[in-house]
């Protein structure tokens, strides 16, 4: 469970001074639901997932995942969440099983459980192939999936995707929403963040569009079609975001 | 703090360490050889050179001397020496080489011997010029003996003794141990390359870990992981701090070995007093000097690490770390400069006070409270830098610098 409550985050630039980057952000997400965050590039969609996967502390507002507040219990927090985004790269001089078990490691699962956990995530995602290859002679394919089983070594409750499938080819971004559909049905809590609409409209339970910092808009999809009369989802978007965006522009 | 997770942090970080050929290569390849080749290169080196030049029979040419034909005589006569005819432009084949020195005899110089009124001969050579210093030293040499040789003949022919002209001798006597005389030939130097060296083994290390994670997008996802700041950064620190003793050991025990080797090696040969250098060093100092070391390299590795992390990508965290290595080099060749002493003030001016108390214990002319206060003082200097290193792991904007 996600429960974002007037999240909000503020960066002071040398030429820009103040920049309202996430400006007063709230909504929930519930275990066995995905939450589709949309929006620009700047919108503020990676400054509200990276607050809620504690890297980045909000100026304002909090959240809570599983109970535990971002601000007071970072680490708890990080416990119970799998980030994964196109930044998040591999350590290239480590095997894909010993990246995999130094974050096992990280989040203080014994020796006996990592084990137990890193053969049956390997064997998920049919890793056993390369996982005594070093990360830095993997395909972009076998990268993707080891990010996946890194994310996945703790069982966490709560999933976090931003942009995770931005530069993929076809086959690796089919792996990334299989899995991503595969954690929804497995009762876990999910948020993601994409340009790409066919995806929203194939996984997504509810959609949240966020613009300049502020979440202008929020439903399911059919809630979105109903009130903007308009079926086509980049369509919604443009209106949401549009007067908007011309006003800025 | 949790132990564990830095552990966990120190081990990985330590397996892509060692599986990284340019950590090989700059920690323990370049440490291992350098000091050897350098060295022994070195030596050798000089040894020709020395040899060659003192195997050479120096040309030497006589200026004036017609009127003194006794010493032109005894000058021709030695065998160590080639005269050859005078000409004018004496001083250019001085720096052409074609000849190493040239004798000038005053005129009146046989008569004023026979009068007992004093003269000087000046003999003309290449000051730096190796084989022209030997010539002019050969020189000096004959007209030495040739000298010793009249006082004696005059001396004998008024019935006198020998030992009127010497009424008595000195001798000096040394009595510092050979380790001390050891300590005072290249103990300044050792303290000089720990220093140097603790810095330059963390400098590679300190980078990879901040801005390489940043520039390769690792960053973030350590970050995601459960691990706090501060044991991420301790767990790095430790790595860093590593690299640093590994270098310094490395490296100084390799110039130990390769120093004892060649004194050993020149010690069996002809030329031992041709290096002039005496390579025994007492093993408890050089352990002192590694103890004294120890906080300036948790001090070097903390700064390096906080610098480093400010930069975005290997290349900008070189160009902040470069001009860092001539803030070291001063303070710390100080130690090799003649008459810089340890003072109280400067006992707590960092790098510094380490480089001249290893100067110090080298030597055996160390001060226990000396030793405390640099010890004392390099320690909290240490340990504000790692709180520093820390505080600015938690800083968004040092993390996600753009």
């Amino acid at each position: 469970m996600i429960d974002a409550r007037g999240l909000s985050k503020r960066f002071q630039d040398k030429k820009r001074g103040e920049i309202r980057a996430v400006d007063n952000v709230s909504f929930q997400c519930r275990p066995g639901k995905i939450y589709g965050l949309l929006g620009a590039n700047g919108a503020g969609k990676t400054t509200t997932l990276r607050m809620l996967a504690t890297i980045l502390e909000p100026t304002d507002g909090t959240a809570t995942i599983c109970g535990y507040d971002v601000i007071e219990h970072p680490e708890k927090v990080r416990a119970n969440v799998g980030f994964l985004s196109t930044a998040t790269a591999l350590y290239r001089r480590l095997t894909a099983q010993e990246f995999v078990e130094y974050f096992g490691r990280l989040n203080g699962l014994d020796e006996a459980t990592l084990k137990k956990r890193v053969d049956e995530i390997f064997n998920r995602l049919d890793m056993n192939g390369f996982r005594d290859r070093r990360c830095d002679k993997l395909s972009t394919g076998m990268m993707q999936k080891t990010s996946i089983a890194r994310t996945l070594v703790h069982d966490p409750p709560v999933m976090i995707f931003d942009e995770p499938t931005t530069g993929l080819d076809v086959m690796t971004a089919r792996t990334i929403i299989g899995f991503i559909a595969d954690c929804r049905d497995r009762g876990k809590t999910v948020i993601f963040s994409t340009h790409i609409m066919s995806e929203v409209e194939r996984l997504c339970d509810h959609i949240g569009i966020i613009h300049g910092g502020k979440l202008l808009e929020e439903g399911t999809l059919s809630e979105l079609r109903a009130k903007h009369n308009e079926h086509n989802l980049e369509e919604i978007i443009v209106k949401v975001v549009g007067p908007l965006a011309n006003a800025e522009a | 703090m949790n132990l564990h997770a830095i552990g966990v942090v120190y081990r990985k970080e330590l397996t892509e360490w060692l599986r990284d050929r340019r950590t090989l290569i700059s920690t323990v390849l370049v440490p291992l050889l350098a000091f050897p080749i350098l060295i022994s290169g070195m030596i050798s080196l000089s040894t020709i050179l020395i040899g060659s030049a003192k195997k050479e029979v120096p040309k030497i040419m006589i200026i004036h001397g017609e009127d003194s034909p006794a010493v032109v005589d005894a000058l021709k006569a030695d065998k160590d020496v080639e005269v050859v005819p005078y000409a004018d432009n004496w001083k250019d084949q001085i720096s052409d080489k074609q000849i190493r020195a040239a004798v000038e005899i005053p005129e009146g110089f046989q008569s004023s011997l026979d009068k007992g009124t004093p003269q000087t001969i000046q003999i003309h050579y290449y000051e730096g010029e190796l084989k022209s210093q030997f010539g002019a030293e050969h020189v000096e040499k004959s007209l030495k003996a040739y000298r010793d040789d009249l006082v004696k003949k005059r001396l004998e022919a008024k019935n006198l003794p020998d030992s009127l002209i010497a009424p008595f001798d000195t001798k000096q006597h040394n009595v510092a141990p050979p380790e001390k005389v050891g300590g005072a030939s290249i103990g300044s130097m050792i303290g000089y390359m720990v220093i140097i060296l603790s810095m330059t083994g963390a400098i590679y290390p300190a980078i990879d870990l901040t801005a390489g994670e940043k520039e390769r997008g690792t960053m973030e996802t350590i970050l995601s992981s459960p691990v706090s700041r501060l044991d991420l950064v301790l767990g790095k620190f430790l790595l860093v701090f590593s690299a640093s003793l590994t270098t310094a050991i490395l490296s100084v025990t390799s110039m130990g070995l390769s120093f004892a080797y060649m004194g050993h090696a020149l010690s069996n040969s002809a030329n031992t007093s041709a290096a002039g250098i005496h390579m025994d060093l007492g093993l408890t100092s050089v352990v002192a000097v590694f103890l004294m070391a120890l906080p300036l390299s948790v001090l070097f590795s903390a700064v390096l690490m906080t610098v480093a992390l400010f930069a975005k990508t290997y290349k900008e965290a070189q160009s902040y770390l470069t001009p860092m290595t001539f803030i070291v080099v001063i303070p710390a060749i100080a130690s090799v400069l003649p008459g810089v002493e340890l003072t109280p003030k400067l006992a707590l001016i960092p790098i510094l006070n380490t480089s001249l108390v290893c100067k110090e214990i080298i030597t055996g002319t160390y001060h226990w409270n000396s030793i405390a206060v640099i010890f004392a003082s390099t320690c909290v200097y240490a340990a504000i830098a790692i709180f520093v290193a820390v505080k600015t792991f938690q800083r968004e904007s040092v993390l996600f610098r753009s």
